[in-house]
């Protein structure tokens, strides 16, 4: 479902576009008040974390259900080096990061070597989740179920250097990260690494005859993927000031991580942003409602069927949907 | 001349974008024997799927005794007496040969006769009524082949598309496989033979036609096409 | 000593019998479908708030009750694979499971409108008897939800093996490509597995309902258990499913009794990332694993 978006004529457009985009979301907390400013930063955790399962699935076509793995590892990683060693985030991101991605890189080389493909290849990876959910809620040194508590910023704290701060600090925070990602994403996938990865999608065998090193290929994506990850568990822990295993590593969450992406367009580079928009956006706009109609359970309703019609009429996604819609006249599909 | 029994016009077909067929046409005299030969990736198979209705064309028609049946279901095809004996047999290697054969006779049309039917495909392949409680998947390739052929019969087919019959035989089965397909013919059926193996083919056939790159390059009388040169050097080596 | 693990091997089984009719639903519907049902624990839980309902409001006792849930539950999957499902069956995983994810959405927001957050209970006497087997005290409900599923699952086979659409299902299973070319005709067939398989979870949520308090979010741990026990028993095979619900209620009882019960899942995760790693196909899976 990659669609590499040669924009040859319309270039000047898209770069034009693209820097309108970054400039409106950076700002955002100058413009909006709090309550926004929350629910966008949000938005970029989910499109900055879509935007890493992306990679894996996107473009390599590695369907992981238990995301919400590296997400733990990362939160807790940064928390506790925090909290229990003192050191600051900065390094504490990734170390977490580099631990993430040494897990991803066992499950991923576990998982080639013994050619686990396909649906299996999922369900390993949520065996794996759940696996290191139990065991994390009964590991006593973070918490267990009783959940992870860091200690409230001191009054003296200088937000760049320890990485929490007000509602903007975060915002801002998740917006670089964001744009890393984005950038760190776009330079694999379009240099020559990406272009491995596509074509071990489209016929890994193809490929490996070839001369792709498809094995160190796949471990590859998955590590780095599951970096990326962990430094928005980090992120995101710093920002919630406590972690509950059961909801950062659960099945919901990660189901919530590949919501934006497959929503959004797979493959593309703005599908988890405009997924993580929709997801999010929905999710409030049900609770909303299913608040003031008072009655419980409407909001997951409204979230399913929402999440129904969109999987049904847009089975690409919404972002290329509205490529399409906005770009009548190009030749090509 | 009577009606055709089958009649194909124009026909093209897709996979995706690739094209798979290109305004195929040919004609089959009801009980006449018809074969198509070509290479690999002729499009011998998609052309025979298309009839059957798996696949659907993206342009022409197909005529069956007058009426069009392109775009039909498999399930209704099959209803009308146009039956397969699909390349890699595809039969159901964990059910039993009876239970295979049963299931080929269960169309609405023949579903009466099963009994007998299966009575007279045991007496034909008397090492398939042998082997009647076993599971599909334990016979061997000529006995699977057979058992595709039965399966065949039991749905009391008009006419009979065979996909590569001999393909993975050895000779002497394979001689014995042509030799059903004539019996077939010869009991009032139509046959359309798709095959890599030229010369048993065009001393059988009627009427013959040749497939290239989804297309029909040469056609003619079984006769005329094993004299034909070209025919001669491309496919049997002289 | 040996008395506590008898007992707890019984109950094992017993309850085993249930997972692996919730497990049959999940493996004929992949069998013949190539489609997992991530909604399937959701459906278990919908015959358990059908059978405390129908205990509740009608004094429908369980065993009944599972039957009517099987009917609606059929009902439901044959609704479901017509209108929906089906133009799925071509379409990538990540999609596919996005839809279930969907259904499970949709399905545990009813519940939570119409039955609340809360767990209820089917206060049955039932739930408080028990029956003397060989001088150990077995849980009538259990031994009854064991039973019934049994004799469902029996039934289920004799089905299979006899009926007419049941050796169509069983074709279709074997090799999709030659059942198209037979002539079986593929939306009825897929329609009528669905609603097998669904009706096979809901009646085993009815049955176990006197044994277990009805709560939308138990339904991810029964999808997972299905997963478990199918993976194990092998993707596709009846038989794999019941001998492998059969293990996994066996091991579950044990692992509660001797290690952490809270961990005792993150035994059955461990067997699962081996059989995953060691032999994906399972015990009884012939196919080859894709």
């Amino acid at each position: 479902m990659v669609r590499r978006e040669r924009k040859r004529t319309g270039r000047p457009r898209g770069v034009v576009a693209a820097t309108a985009f970054f400039c409106a979301l950076f700002l955002v907390p100058h413009l909006l008040d709090d309550a926004w400013v929350a629910v966008l930063t949000l938005v970029l955790f989910f499109a900055f974390v879509g935007q890493a399962w992306n990679l894996m699935m996107g473009h390599v076509g590695l369907l992981s259900l238990g995301h919400a793995l590296f997400l733990g590892i990362g939160g807790y990683t940064t928390a506790v080096l925090l909290q229990d060693y003192g050191m600051t985030p900065w390094i504490g991101i990734p170390a977490g990061a580099l631990v993430a991605a040494m897990v991803g890189a066992g499950i991923a080389w576990l998982g080639f070597r013994f050619s686990v493909r396909g649906v299996y290849f999922a369900l390993l990876t949520i065996a794996f989740a759940e696996f290191f959910r139990i065991l994390f809620s009964n590991w006593p040194l973070i918490g267990g179920t009783g959940g992870y508590f860091l200690r409230v910023v001191p009054e003296d704290n200088v937000p760049l250097l320890s990485l929490r701060g007000g509602a903007d600090h975060f915002y801002y925070l998740f917006f670089v990260l964001f744009l890393v990602g984005l950038i760190v994403s776009a330079r694999l996938v379009r240099g020559r690494i990406g272009m491995f990865w596509s074509a071990i999608r489209e016929d890994e065998d193809a490929a490996r005859a070839l001369g792709v090193r498809s094995f160190r290929l796949k471990v590859l994506v998955v590590a780095v993927s599951a970096a990326m990850t962990a430094c928005g568990g980090g992120a995101f822990a710093l920002m919630n000031g406590s972690l509950f295993p059961n909801t950062l590593m659960g099945m919901q969450m990660s189901i919530q991580i590949i919501l934006a992406p497959i929503i959004g367009g797979l493959g593309t580079l703005f599908g988890p942003f405009v997924g993580a928009v929709f997801v999010v956006l929905v999710l409030e706009f049900s609770r909303d409602l299913g608040q003031t109609a008072g009655v419980y359970g409407l909001s997951t309703l409204i979230y399913g069927l929402t999440v129904l019609g969109v999987i049904l009429y847009m089975p690409e996604g919404i972002w290329p949907r509205l490529v399409r819609l906005a770009q009548p006249l190009r030749r090509d599909r | 001349m009577s009606r055709p029994a089958l009649q194909v016009s124009a026909l093209d077909g897709h996979y995706g974008d690739a094209q798979a067929l290109a305004g195929v046409s040919l004609t089959i005299e009801a009980g006449s024997f018809v074969s198509v030969i070509g290479a690999n990736g002729a499009g011998k198979t998609t052309l025979i799927r298309t009839i059957a209705g798996m696949l659907k064309p993206t342009r022409g028609e197909i005529l069956y005794r007058g009426r069009r049946i392109d775009g039909l279901d498999p399930a209704d095809i099959c209803e009308l007496g146009i039956l397969q004996v699909p390349e890699g047999r595809l039969i159901f290697p964990s059910l039993t040969v009876a239970e295979n054969l049963d299931i080929g006779g269960s169309l609405r049309r023949t579903r009466a006769r099963r009994r007998q039917n299966m009575a007279d495909v045991f007496e034909m392949f008397p090492r398939l009524a042998e082997r009647r409680r076993q599971k599909a998947g334990t016979l061997s390739g000529g006995e699977q082949q057979m058992l595709a052929i039965g399966r065949c019969l039991m749905g009391e087919p008009d006419l009979v598309m065979l996909d590569e019959p001999s393909l993975g035989l050895a000779p002497n089965l394979a001689d014995e496989m042509f030799e059903i397909v004539g019996w077939l013919h010869r009991e009032g059926r139509t046959i359309l033979l798709v095959e890599q193996n030229v010369e048993e083919c065009l001393a059988r056939s009627d009427r013959a036609y040749v497939m290239e790159n989804g297309r029909i390059v040469l056609e003619g009388r079984g006769a005329e096409l094993m004299a034909d040169d070209r025919l001669r050097a491309a496919y049997l080596g002289l | 000593m040996v008395e506590l693990y008898l007992k707890v091997a019984a109950g094992g089984l017993l309850i085993g019998t249930v997972y692996a009719l919730i497990a049959i639903g999940l493996t004929i519907i992949f069998g013949v479908m190539r489609v997992v049902n991530f909604a399937h624990g959701e459906m278990v839980v919908m015959g358990m708030y059908l059978g405390y309902a129908l205990w509740t409001l009608f004094a429908i006792p369980a065993i009944p009750a599972a039957l009517i849930a099987a009917v609606v539950l059929f009902g439901l999957g044959v609704f479901l694979q017509v209108t929906v499902v089906s133009r799925f069956v071509g379409r990538p995983q990540h999609s596919q499971f996005i839809l279930f994810i969907a259904f499970a959405l949709v399905i545990t927001g009813l519940h939570l409108m119409l039955m609340g957050p809360d767990a209820r209970s089917v206060m049955a006497p039932i739930s408080f008897q028990t029956y003397s087997v060989g001088g150990l005290r077995l849980d009538a409900a259990r031994v009854q939800a064991a039973a019934t599923a049994l004799v469902m699952i029996l039934a289920l086979v004799a089905f299979l093996r006899f009926t007419f659409i049941g050796r169509a299902i069983r074709a279709a299973a074997d090799n999709p490509l030659g059942a198209e070319v037979v002539g079986i005709r593929s939306g009825r067939v897929y329609a009528v597995t669905a609603g097998i398989g669904l009706a096979c979870a809901g009646a085993a949520g009815a049955l176990v309902s006197p044994l277990f308090d009805a709560q939308p979010f138990l339904a991810p741990e029964f999808t997972l258990l299905a997963f478990i026990i199918v993976i194990i028993g092998g993707l596709g095979s009846l038989t794999g499913a019941l001998i492998g619900g059969l293990l996994i209620g066996v091991a579950e009882g044990f692992a509660a009794l001797l290690i952490n019960p809270a961990m005792k899942s993150m035994f059955s995760y461990g067997l699962l990332i081996a059989v995953l790693l060691l032999r994906p196909a399972g015990l009884f899976g012939g196919r080859e694993a894709r």
